[in-house]
């Protein structure tokens, strides 16, 4: 492992990533990635009392399931990275603490996912643990209550607002396996254009994304033909148009090979999900799920993943900050 | 290097026109008539408060809560934020909009116990508004009582 | 029944709608144009409501379209400014802090007495859309 350029790390005996899993809500279930999800429940709840049991419930069934599908004792993997949108991450360390696997929380907003792959990567090649666990979870129910408005009331959903995913996505990383391996991941800055509005998250965040990207092929001296697939967060229909121009403005194409997380995982004019999808578990189902099963088949060669995520609370917006975003890469090759 | 403070503002008028608008016109549309329609319930409540022989003051109070209670019950069945969805400003400017600003966070925070969580948090989208009528309520009383 | 429909006046129905119906457009702009959340918008409706109540403008409305005047919150915060003038009238200086509150008691009530039950036997559901 050693560090190119700025920002990135090229991994010398690149990681593999074993399993994947995915858990996600009803409405995920009606959408257009349903049959690459490994279990689409079938209420928001899921037998729960509070919206904040369920999300814990869905990390935990969903790293269950990724360590079985790994076929992997538990005791042989050495370390857990996991995090969510709600106060001081509850979801994840509630839904792990019967785990038993050392565990760290992180949190990146959105980006959590790739954060976590990213610090799995680095612990397998640095020799730290042979294996190492990821996982991220959002609920649009706790996440509306926290940073918008209770369920019940009345209000209009403006057009560049987006949805947040009900679900969760993990993954382990190992150092034996056959791929898709892990080669280079790019740790990204924080950007705060100075946009303030809390129901425009993909404006907020895409030149987070700009940035990683353009550092990211300047680092590893790739250009966008390179990848079969540059794939992003959670900018949705806006902030995907927006990376698109902010790109081609700087010189890089990306118009033919890059999607985003959230327009994959919603019908935009079906679901009335506005600007799409967002929160943890877009990117987090959608790789695993989607994008993981695509590699597995050869039918994406070459992955950039870059997860985004917005680095605001409630309070910050009350207060009339504005909103920095943030952009982690991993590039992602069979 | 461009000055920072130039570039975020070209970049908010950017995504300014970047961002689709809200479909302002069908939204008013709707708001005219489900708030029309809302205001007329009321006004046939009233007359029959008056045909009853109830003073207007009375009657007033009996529009309210009758529209309230509409709106808790709505809110309740899980039918008042598509409602809401639908009509905008229509539901939420009567009264029926202060009222679904109370029940909803009531019955939202109920999973945080009775007291500190239907209790406290009733009051976190209506609370305002209490606090700003009853505050204006209590000047124009006093300006009027300086000047009358 | 016959004779309370025959007592009602159909043209002040008519303008209870068309007034009422406006006072939500307004309502409308203001969500889409300026962002403002549901409770500022609230506020500054109740707000106006006062002041031109307690400038004497909003009984004009209320005279003209009935319920398309005071049902809007516009009409709460009118209601509150009346309510304070007549205790003033009644009471004095301390009127200032009786009236309002008094005038819109039964709202009040009525609201938080609702919310508490609607919380006790109901849950928030998912939206559908």
């Amino acid at each position: 492992m050693k560090k190119i350029g700025k920002q990135t790390i090229k991994f010398n005996s690149p990681p593999s990533i074993l399993s994947t899993a995915c858990i996600v809500g009803p409405k995920e279930g009606q959408g257009p990635l349903a049959k690459y999800f490994d279990q689409c429940l079938e209420d928001e709840f899921w037998g729960e009392k509070t919206w904040e049991k369920a999300e814990s419930k869905i990390i935990k069934e969903t790293v269950n399931t990724v360590i079985s599908k790994s076929e992997l004792p538990a005791s042989n993997i050495d370390y857990c990275f996991a995090g969510d949108l709600l106060n001081q991450c509850i979801s994840s360390s509630f839904g792990l603490r019967d785990l038993n696997i050392p565990f760290l929380g992180i949190f990146g907003a959105c980006s959590t996912f790739v954060e976590g792959l990213v610090f799995s990567s680095i612990f397998v090649e640095g020799g730290a643990g042979n294996n190492c666990l990821c996982a991220a979870s959002s609920h649009f129910c706790s996440a509306e209550k926290q940073f918008r408005f209770p369920l019940e009331l009345g209000n209009q959903r403006p057009p560049s607002s987006q949805w947040t995913v009900t679900g969760a996505g993990s993954a382990i990383i190992s150092k034996n396996g056959t791929g898709p391996f892990i080669t280079h991941a790019t740790v990204g800055k924080i950007v705060d254009m100075g946009i303030k509005d809390a129901n425009n998250m993909g404006a907020a965040m895409a030149p987070a994304a700009l940035d990683t990207l353009l550092t990211h092929f300047k680092d590893t001296n790739r250009n966008p033909s390179y990848y079969d697939a540059i794939i992003t967060g959670d900018l949705g229909h806006i902030g995907k148009e927006v990376l698109i121009e902010l790109a081609e403005k700087q010189g890089f194409n990306i118009k033919s090979n890059y999607n985003d997380c959230g327009v994959l995982i919603f019908d935009k004019e079906s679901q009335d999900t506005h600007s799409g999808g967002s929160g943890c578990a877009c990117c987090g189902s959608v790789f695993s799920g989607y994008l993981y099963e695509q590699l597995k088949t050869k039918k994406i060669k070459k992955l950039l993943l870059i997860a985004t995520g917005a680095l605001t609370n409630a309070t910050s917006s009350q207060q009339g900050e504005s909103i920095p975003g943030i952009a982690h890469a991993v590039s992602i090759e069979i | 290097m461009d000055n920072p403070q130039d570039t975020k503002k070209s970049y908010q008028d950017y995504i300014d026109k970047k961002s689709p608008n809200s479909p302002i016109i069908k939204n008013c549309f709707n708001a005219f008539w489900v708030g029309g329609l809302i205001c007329m319930i009321g006004q046939i409540i009233n007359a029959f408060c008056k045909y009853k022989g109830l003073d207007t003051q009375i009657a007033g109070t009996i529009v309210s809560i009758i529209l309230i209670g509409i709106s808790a019950f709505l809110t309740g069945l899980n039918i008042f934020n598509k409602i809401g969805k639908f009509a905008g400003a229509g539901s939420l400017i009567p009264i029926t909009g202060f009222a679904n600003s109370i029940v909803s966070p009531a019955m939202e925070y109920k999973s945080e116990g009775y007291v500190m969580g239907v209790g406290a948090k009733m009051f976190t989208v209506a609370g305002p508004v209490l606090v700003y009528g009853i505050s204006s309520s209590v000047l124009v009383g006093i300006i009027y009582f300086i000047f009358r | 029944m016959q004779e309370f429909l025959q007592s009602i006046n159909y043209m002040q129905l008519l303008y209870a709608f068309i007034v009422g119906g406006i006072i939500c457009i307004i309502g409308q702009i203001l969500i889409d144009k300026t962002k403002l959340t549901p409770a500022r918008i609230l506020v500054i409706y109740v707000t106006a409501g006062a002041i031109l109540g307690g400038l004497g403008i909003y009984q004009y409305l209320v005279d003209f379209a009935g319920a398309g005047a005071t049902v809007p919150l516009t009409g709460f915060g009118y209601n509150l400014a009346k309510g304070a003038k007549e205790a003033v009238d009644q009471y004095g200086f301390v009127g200032a802090f009786i009236g309002g509150t008094k005038a819109a008691a039964g709202g009040i009530a009525a609201a938080v007495f609702f919310g508490y039950i609607a919380s006790l036997i109901s849950k928030p559901k998912m939206k559908k859309q």
